[in-house]
């Protein structure tokens, strides 16, 4: 983890306050319900998970219907952006056709810092039933060292 | 005559992510679809994320359509970060007699469901022929 910055804490406070008054208004049920699906509310699209254990880090974005082949993934020292694009149904289907149109479409940027720098060469990705799965594993400079104490 | 209205299937209209009441004790959500009409039928689209397909069930119960899923994922190593969370998936729409019952498909690509509900044959549009005498 990197080091306690008061700021940083200030800045994700204020962020997770003004996700929360965004979806207020537009709600009848309670605002938090908004960010399990990826409706057309979902400011920040795809919404992500982030993992960690020793060695990785795991980001699982909720990305269903994205067309694989246009995912793109780049890492950028502890920085990773997914762009894609989700389709919608089929473009010759007249706008009076629908009875339900609910489902977001469009493309998407998304960029999340991450807590620690990220080995770039070794990320893996996986797309497994709309989700989308992200390996990432530490840089070295990163990762927990032992410091043996010698006795004098 | 009287103009005939397109089959809708009708839900309750209400929000998103909005969960649907059943009596099962676990979390449901309604999953956004897109529905759209052909000449054949309706199309439906559902998000469904994280459902595979051995836990999706679709099932028809005279005019009632039931979309139900179980979202599983186990995720590696301790949260640090959360968005969203994976629940089950419960929606259900009413057909009306113009849907072939025996003629359903169901498709389930990327997390998200494509059902084709074609029309009976004597609902589908025809084109009458203007002859000039």
């Amino acid at each position: 983890m990197a080091t306690w910055d008061p700021w940083r804490e200030i800045d994700e406070l204020r962020r997770e306050v003004d996700r929360a008054f965004e979806e207020f208004g537009f709600q009848t049920e309670p605002a938090f319900r908004a960010a399990f699906l990826p409706g057309r509310l979902a400011r920040g699209y795809p919404l992500v998970n982030v993992h960690e254990d020793r060695d990785h880090l795991y980001v699982e974005a909720m990305a269903p219907g994205i067309d694989p082949n246009s995912l793109k993934l780049t890492v950028v020292h502890n920085s990773l952006t997914i762009s894609g694009e989700k389709k919608g149904p089929p473009s010759d289907v007249k706008a009076e056709s629908f009875h339900r149109e609910e489902r977001a479409a469009g493309k998407f940027v998304r960029s999340i810092t991450l807590p620690v720098e990220i080995d770039d060469q070794n990320v893996k990705a996986e797309f497994k039933n709309g989700l989308l799965l992200i390996t990432l594993p530490k840089a070295e400079k990163a990762k927990p060292k032992q410091i043996s104490v010698q006795v004098a | 005559m009287a103009e005939k209205t397109v089959p809708v299937p009708r839900g309750p209209e209400r929000g998103k992510g909005e969960r649907e009441i059943t009596r099962a004790r676990e979390r449901n959500l309604r999953p956004p679809v897109d529905i759209y009409e052909t000449p054949e039928g309706l199309v439906l689209m559902a998000d469904l994320p994280g459902v595979a397909k051995e836990n999706l069930q679709v099932h028809i119960d005279n005019d009632l359509l039931t979309i139900s899923g179980k979202a599983s994922h186990v995720a590696a190593g301790d949260t640090i970060y959360r968005e969203y969370e994976l629940a089950n998936f419960y929606r259900q729409f009413e057909l009306n007699e113009e849907i072939d019952r025996e003629k359903i498909s169901a498709e389930l690509k990327h997390g998200v469901l494509t059902l084709r509900l074609p029309k009976t044959e004597k609902a589908k549009p025809k084109q009458i022929e203007v002859r000039v005498s």
